[in-house]
């Protein structure tokens, strides 16, 4: 009977990962000791740095792009992280945390500009974008962990799954929402696509896709933290940790930091995209 | 009023590619080839457009394409020429197809079919970096509605874009860019941001940064229409008496009549996509090719563009220097004249001769026949008024000023005060109440747009 027959949807996708994992090995190798390497230099920068200097240079590098409350907020946040002894697991989500964002600019703003200037590429990018951001992140955990086994790695690559749709979605939507007469005006004076893209679109996209890239590394925290679930060390390590022992208190303390965390980096790259949305004003006596 | 009414001459005697309204020394001759030349030029929105260009081509009308394939039809079948150091404008509603085909000039659309040829290159046949570089050397860019300069950059950056583009040397970019600043009446400005300008400066940079270029076309899409209206007169006004300086080949698009009266030397009207009438302004004015043009010239402010010569009559009866007072009121009783514009051998006009002074005169002689004249000699002579005279070019607004005061016909003459017409107040009346006026004038408008 035709209702009898099961669609074996759950066998085709583990023997497509299987067979990617078996032809691809050596890439998945390659590239998971290149972000191991990468976290782990960052990492050991971050931990060689004296905690009081790094909390200083923080603050003052929020400070200078976006003003002193949010300064004086960084330093209070990262004083207390440190004095609730989670600034190891701290440094190890913000390496994560800065890495994964690192390959979601470097993957996700190209992708959004070839769905820019392409419909066709566009209308193909859509439903994968919306695949990708819909479906439950921690399924992500278990074709990362196959490719990578356990530990950061594939912390990062399923956080970058998550993570990138956003960005995407919003490089698109802001290119192709710069006027079109400003666009004209550059194919009318002569302008290759390159120059276009870099004096005309990008610079008039730019408020929207820091919105993008805002949204984006919002995710990628929120992400860090379920990355705790395969081994990826840090806050999120920490929150788990908690919610297996019961200890209320501990799991509490290491959201605590997150939530610190996740308002810096929001605030900061608000800051950002407001400062870029006045740029007519702020250059005003210049 | 024009500042030199010889720019909106429409005589046909004028060598057909003679540029009007120029200086001698920039004047192309006749045989200069053209500019810009569209041939059986289309553009056809969506997919699939050829077979809405077989559709067209088999009759089918833009509006039915529309319904049957979802296609727009932009420009079809549109063949041109643009004359070398001409102001030529586009007009029509929206959606007539004026911006599309403006666009198609420097391919920004491309042609679904047809050529373009710039200087006798056919533009579609070039690949994109050839193409650019026509974009860089042929064409001063192009001027926009809305102004389309960019936010974030200083007026002196925004003026300098072409050249960036070209990647001229820096020096040389500020040094054009700042020449363009002056030419528009922007200097000091340079280190302004756009947010800071009002909208009339804003399309000077615009205007600008196009000048920079120091091309020869310059394309002008709707450049002064959201502008409020007395900065539109001025930006205007300011176009012409720049152009008169260097000289450009400028393709301007509009939607208002007034507008590209004023500036065009010629003028294409458009409707659904192509062509409905080509030339200059007073063709339209007089001889609209048909009622759609007709409506649209129906509320023109015709007074600065008519003149003399389209709204003259020709001359039912003239006396002769010669005629006697009896003779002369023979004739106006014949022709039911008030009075009569005397003339000599040459046609020249020497005066008027009102009915009034004659028959006073006949009177005079009558009465009193040899007491202060010597024997009946001042019968024979008619007694001369000044006329009123003016010039061929004279524009509708100066005969309205002329023919206040005065109930006498205007005599209309040429440079060698040949009498050429006469015109009368009912004339002038007709004109402004929009009647194809009923006179030879007319007849020539209507030859010289066939």
């Amino acid at each position: 009977m035709l209702l009898d027959y099961r669609i074996p949807i759950a066998s085709w996708v583990e023997k497509l990962v299987r067979s990617i994992q078996s032809a691809w090995a050596a890439g998945f190798d390659g590239f998971a000791d290149i972000v191991r390497f990468v976290i782990n230099g960052l990492l050991g920068g971050l931990q060689a740095v004296p905690p009081l200097v790094l909390l200083v240079v923080l603050a003052a590098l929020v400070t200078w792009k976006a003003g002193w409350k949010l300064g004086l907020f960084t330093a209070v946040g990262l004083f207390l992280i440190h004095n609730i002894q989670l600034w190891t697991p701290f440094l190890q989500t913000l390496s994560l945390v800065v890495t994964a964002q690192v390959l979601i600019v470097v993957v996700g703003v190209p992708l959004g500009i070839l769905a820019a200037s392409s419909d066709a590429a566009e209308r193909i990018m859509r439903p994968i974008l919306d695949f990708m951001q819909t479906m439950p992140a921690f399924v992500y955990l278990i074709p990362a962990v196959m490719f990578f086994g356990i530990g950061l790695v594939p912390g990062v690559v399923a956080t970058f799954i998550f993570s990138l749709p956003p960005l995407v979605r919003l490089v698109n939507l802001g290119i192709r929402q710069v006027p079109v007469d400003l666009v004209e005006a550059a194919d009318a004076f002569g302008a290759t696509r390159l120059q276009k893209l870099v004096k005309v679109q990008v610079p008039q996209a730019l408020p929207t896709m820091m919105a993008g890239l805002n949204q984006s590394i919002m995710l990628n925290l929120s992400m860090v933290v379920i990355a705790g679930m395969i081994g990826a060390r840090g806050l999120g390590a920490e929150v788990l940790r908690g919610i297996q022992r019961i200890q209320v208190g501990q799991g509490f303390e290491a959201g605590l930091a997150v939530v610190i965390l996740a308002i810096v980096l929001d605030r900061l790259t608000a800051a950002f995209a407001m400062r870029r949305r006045d740029g007519s004003r702020a250059r005003e006596d210049g | 009023m024009p500042a030199d009414p010889v720019k909106r001459d429409a005589h046909p005697s004028q060598p057909p590619g003679a540029p009007v309204g120029r200086t001698v020394a920039a004047a192309p001759t006749a045989a200069a080839p053209p500019k810009i030349e569209c041939r059986s030029l289309t553009k056809v929105f969506g997919a699939r457009p050829e077979r809405v260009v077989e559709f067209l081509a088999a009759g089918g009308t833009k509006e039915e394409a529309q319904a049957r394939f979802g296609n727009a039809v932009g420009v079809y079948d549109v063949d041109l020429s643009v004359r070398a150091g001409e102001t030529f404008v586009l007009m029509g509603l929206s959606g007539s197809g004026k911006s599309t085909l403006l666009r198609l000039l420097n391919l920004l659309h491309d042609p679904t079919a047809g050529e373009v040829l710039v200087d006798g290159v056919d533009l579609t046949s070039l690949a994109r970096a050839e193409l650019l570089r026509v974009r860089r050397t042929k064409f001063s860019g192009m001027v926009f509605q809305q102004f389309a300069i960019l936010p974030h950059r200083s007026v002196l950056d925004n003026v300098r874009f072409g050249l960036e583009v070209q990647k001229l040397p820096l020096a040389e970019q500020r040094r054009r860019a700042l020449e363009a600043i002056e030419l528009v009446g922007l200097a000091g400005w340079e280190g302004s941001l756009p947010a800071q300008l009002s909208g009339g400066m804003q399309q000077r940079v615009g205007l600008a940064r196009s000048l920079a270029m120091d091309a020869d076309v310059l394309l002008m899409d709707e450049a002064f229409s959201a502008l409020d209206p007395l900065i539109r007169r001025e930006m205007q006004d300011e176009l012409v008496e720049l152009q008169a300086r260097v000289n450009k080949t400028i393709v301007f698009v509009t939607h208002d009549l007034d507008e590209a009266l004023k500036l065009g030397d010629r003028i294409a009207i458009m409707r659904s996509g192509r062509v409905v009438q080509l030339g200059g302004a007073e063709e339209i004015i007089t001889a609209p090719a048909d009622d759609y043009v007709e409506a649209f010239v129906a509320g023109v402010d015709r007074t600065g563009v008519l003149t003399a010569r389209s709204i003259m009559q020709p001359v039912k009866a003239t006396a002769h220097v010669g005629d006697g007072p009896h003779t002369a009121l023979t004739k106006m009783r014949r022709f039911g004249l008030s009075g009569l514009l005397v003339i000599d051998r040459e046609r020249r006009v020497q005066g008027y001769a009102s009915s009034e002074a004659v028959i006073a005169q006949l009177g005079r002689a009558g009465s009193a026949p040899s007491a202060e004249a010597p024997e009946g000699a001042v019968p024979d002579r008619l007694p001369l008024a000044p006329a009123l005279t003016v010039g061929l070019d004279t524009s509708l607004a100066e005969l309205i000023a002329a023919a206040a005061g005065s109930s006498e016909p205007i005599a209309v003459v040429d440079e060698g005060r040949r009498l050429r017409g006469v015109v009368v107040k009912g004339a002038i009346l007709a004109a402004l109440a929009s009647e194809p006026p009923p006179s030879a004038g007319s007849g020539k408008g209507a030859a010289g747009a066939a």
